[in-house]
C-alpha cells in the first residue's frame, strides 16, 4: 500500500503490520489529534472517543506506570480523573502495571503486558480499548501489535506527543483534558 | 560548576547575538558543548577525534561539565554512555574510524534502548589497511544501526548539529541517538569563521522524565523496569514484540524529520536545483562540488548542488522530487565503498542518471577539478 494512503484502522491487519510513522502518518501538533491517521482537531477527536468507548460492547481502560504510582505531585489526582472517566463510561480497568514480558505467566484477566497485549484482549474480548499513562515507547509497541492480531478499536490518552499507532490519540493529555472528555461522555450519556 | 543562564533552544539557535571565531573543526565541538549543558562526557582517544574529547575535557576543568572521565577503550566507553543515559542525565562522546568499528555492537544498543545520547564521529579510514587519513567509509557501516545520522560540511554545521541534536534527540517522540559525522582532518584540523552563541548561556537540562522508557531512577515508577531482550523466548509472541520494538525505533527516526527541519532548515540544502546535472553530494564533498559548480557555470554549464545534512533519516521525498527533472546527477564521495551512491540509486525515480564517483579514498583530496571534469562528460 502506498504511505501516503494508509490509515491506522482496527485490525486485524495482518502478520507483521507497519509502524505508522513509517507510512507517512505524522504526530499531530498542540490543539490537534490524530483520528485513524488523520488529523483533525481536538474537539472532534474527543467526541469521537466518547461515541466510541459508549458505542463498546466491552470497553476497557488499560492505566500504566505512569499513573499507577503517585511518583509526582499531581499524578494521583490525574489517576482519579482517569478513573472517573472509565466509571462514567461504563468501562472496565486493567492495569498495565510494568513492562517485563511475563508470558506465558500473565493472567490476563488482571493485567496486560505491551509485548504481548492480545492476550488480555482476546482473554477479555475487549472490542474497545484505552491507553493512559504508558510510557510512549511501549504503547507504541503494544499498539502495533493490537492492530497486527486484533480488531480491538485502539485510543490513547497521552500525555506528551500522542501516538500515530492508536486508531484515536490525544496529545498533552494532562487533568483538564481528561475532566473535559468525562464531561463529553457525561453529556453523550445523558442526551441518549 | 561555572554559572551559565538556561535559555530556550531556540533562542540560542537562532536570535542570540554571536560572535565569530576562527576556529578549528575540534574547538567548534568545545564550542557547542560549552553551551550544551551536558552532564557527563567519556573520552577515549583516536586520531583524528582525540583532540574534540581532549577540549572538552578542558572545558570540565573550567566548570562547564558536571563529570568526564576516560575509558578503557571505545567498546567501554560507549557502554559507560549508555549506562549514564539510562540514569537520565544528558551525555556526549566522540569517536572515529576503527574506534567506530571497535564499538559498533553499542550503537544499535543505544537506538534499541531509546537512548537519547549525541555522539560525534570524526571519520577515517579504517584497517583495510590500516590509515589514519581521511574516509567515510565508517558512515556505511552506521547506516542501518537505528541511530540518527546528521553530515557536517564545515565546523560551522559541526557546531550547530551538535547544540541542536541534543535537542532533537531528547524530543519525547524521537528519543534515539544522534550521530554528528564530519570528516576528519579536513574539518577537524582546519580552521574556519564559526559563528558561535554566547557562552553564558545554555540550553535547558534534560528531562528525562518525558521519556518514551523509564529512566532508571530506582525512586521511580516502574522499579522493575525492563528493556529487555527477547532471546530468553522462543515463541511467536516474543518475536513479534521484538519485530514491533524495532518497528518503532526507526518510527522514531521518522518523527525526527520535522524537528531537522525546524532546527536545521531542512535534510538537504540546494542550489540551482533545476539544473541538468545535479551533484548531490555530502560532507566535505559538498565544498569541493561547491567549487566545482561555480566553474561549471563560468564555463556556461548549468549545474547545481545537493547537499545531503540528514543521512538518517534519509531525504528521500526530497531527492526523488529534486532529480525528477535532472538529466544526470552526480555522487561525488570520500569511500571506496559509495553508500551515499547506493542510498540514491535507491530513491531515484529513473536511476540510471546516477553516476557514481568521482570516488576518492584513502586520505586522498578531491580536487574540484575531478568534479568538474564528470560535469563536463554529463554535459556532451
Amino acid at each position: 500500500m502506498s504511505a501516503k494512503l494508509y490509515r491506522v484502522q482496527a485490525g486485524p491487519e495482518g502478520y507483521l503490520p507497519p509502524a505508522a510513522a513509517s507510512m507517512g502518518v505524522m504526530l499531530p501538533e498542540e490543539g490537534e489529534s490524530l483520528v485513524e491517521g488523520r488529523i483533525v482537531p481536538e474537539e472532534e477527536a474527543m467526541q469521537k472517543i466518547a461515541e466510541k468507548i459508549l458505542a463498546a460492547q466491552n470497553p476497557v481502560f488499560f492505566p500504566g506506570p505512569l499513573i499507577l504510582w503517585a511518583w509526582k505531585e499531581g499524578v494521583a489526582e490525574k489517576a482519579k480523573a482517569v478513573k472517573e472517566l472509565a466509571e462514567s463510561a461504563g468501562a472496565k480497568i486493567i492495569p498495565m502495571p510494568d513492562y517485563r514480558p511475563k508470558y506465558p505467566m500473565i493472567n490476563p484477566a488482571e493485567e496486560i503486558n505491551p509485548n504481548h497485549p492480545n492476550l488480555t484482549i482476546w482473554h477479555n474480548k475487549i472490542d474497545v480499548c484505552v491507553f493512559v499513562g504508558v510510557h510512549c515507547h511501549y504503547a507504541n509497541v503494544a499498539l502495533k501489535i493490537i492492530r497486527g492480531g486484533t480488531d480491538c478499536y485502539t485510543i490513547a490518552l497521552c500525555g506528551e506527543a500522542g501516538h500515530e499507532d492508536a486508531m484515536i490519540t490525544l496529545r498533552d493529555a494532562g487533568l483538564v483534558k481528561i475532566r473535559e472528555l468525562t464531561e463529553i461522555v457525561s453529556q453523550m450519556k445523558g442526551g441518549a | 560548576m561555572i554559572q551559565q543562564k538556561v535559555v530556550e533552544p531556540e533562542h540560542l539557535f537562532f536570535p542570540a547575538e554571536r560572535e565569530k571565531m576562527f576556529i578549528t573543526g575540534s574547538e567548534a565541538v568545545k564550542e557547542a558543548i560549552k553551551r550544551a549543558n551536558v552532564d557527563m562526557a567519556i573520552s577515549y582517544p583516536i586520531t583524528p577525534q582525540s583532540e574534540s574529547m581532549h577540549l572538552v575535557g578542558d572545558i570540565y576543568a573550567e566548570g562547564y561539565l558536571r563529570e568526564y572521565f576516560r575509558g578503557e577503550n571505545e567498546f567501554a566507553v560507549m557502554s559507560a554512555v549508555a549506562g549514564a543515559s539510562m540514569g537520565g542525565v544528558r551525555v556526549f562522546t566522540a569517536t572515529g574510524g576503527p574506534g567506530t568499528l571497535r564499538a559498533f555492537e553499542i550503537f544499535s544498543t543505544w537506538a534499541g534502548a531509546r537512548l537519547p545520547i549525541v555522539c560525534g564521529f570524526m571519520t577515517r579510514g579504517v584497517n583495510s589497511p590500516l590509515t589514519i587519513q581521511p574516509d567515510t567509509i565508517e558512515m556505511a557501516f552506521m547506516l542501518d544501526t537505528g541511530i540518527i545520522m546528521l553530515h557536517a560540511e564545515n565546523a560551522q554545521d559541526l557546531y550547530e548539529m551538535i547544540l541542536k541534536a541534543f535537542v532533537i534527540a531528547e524530543k519525547t517522540d524521537v528519543h534515539i541517538p544522534v550521530g554528528v559525522f564530519v570528516d576528519g582532518f579536513f574539518v577537524t584540523h582546519t580552521r574556519d569563521k564559526v559563528e558561535v552563541a554566547p557562552p553564558d548561556i545554555k540550553l535547558p537540562p534534560y528531562d528525562p522524565y518525558s521519556a518514551p522508557v523509564p529512566v532508571m531512577d530506582m525512586e521511580n515508577v516502574p522499579v522493575r523496569q525492563m528493556r529487555d531482550p527477547f532471546v530468553m523466548k522462543s515463541n511467536f509472541i516474543s518475536y513479534a514484540a521484538h519485530a514491533s520494538w524495532q518497528q518503532e525505533v526507526l518510527a522514531a527516526a521518522e518523527r525526527a524529520r520535522k524537528y531537522i527541519y525546524k532546527y536545521l532548515g531542512g535534510l538537504v540544502e540546494a542550489e540551482n536545483a533545476d539544473a541538468d546535472i545535479l551533484v548531490i553530494t555530502s560532507g566535505t564533498a559538498a565544498s569541493q562540488s561547491r567549487e566545482a559548480i561555480a566553474q561549471a557555470r563560468q564555463a556556461g554549464l548549468n549545474a547545481g548542488l545537493v547537499k545531503i545534512k540528514s543521512i538518517r533519516p534519509f531525504p528521500a521525498e526530497e531527492i526523488k522530487e529534486l532529480t525528477r527533472k535532472a538529466k544526470a546527477v552526480i555522487v561525488p564521495e570520500f569511500n571506496r565503498a559509495g553508500w551515499l551512491c547506493r542510498e540514491l540509486k535507491a530513491v531515484v525515480e529513473d536511476n540510471t542518471k546516477v553516476l557514481g564517483g568521482p570516488r576518492v579514498f584513502g586520505g586522498m583530496t578531491m580536487p574540484p577539478e575531478l568534479i568538474l571534469s564528470e560535469i563536463r562528460r554529463c554535459a556532451k
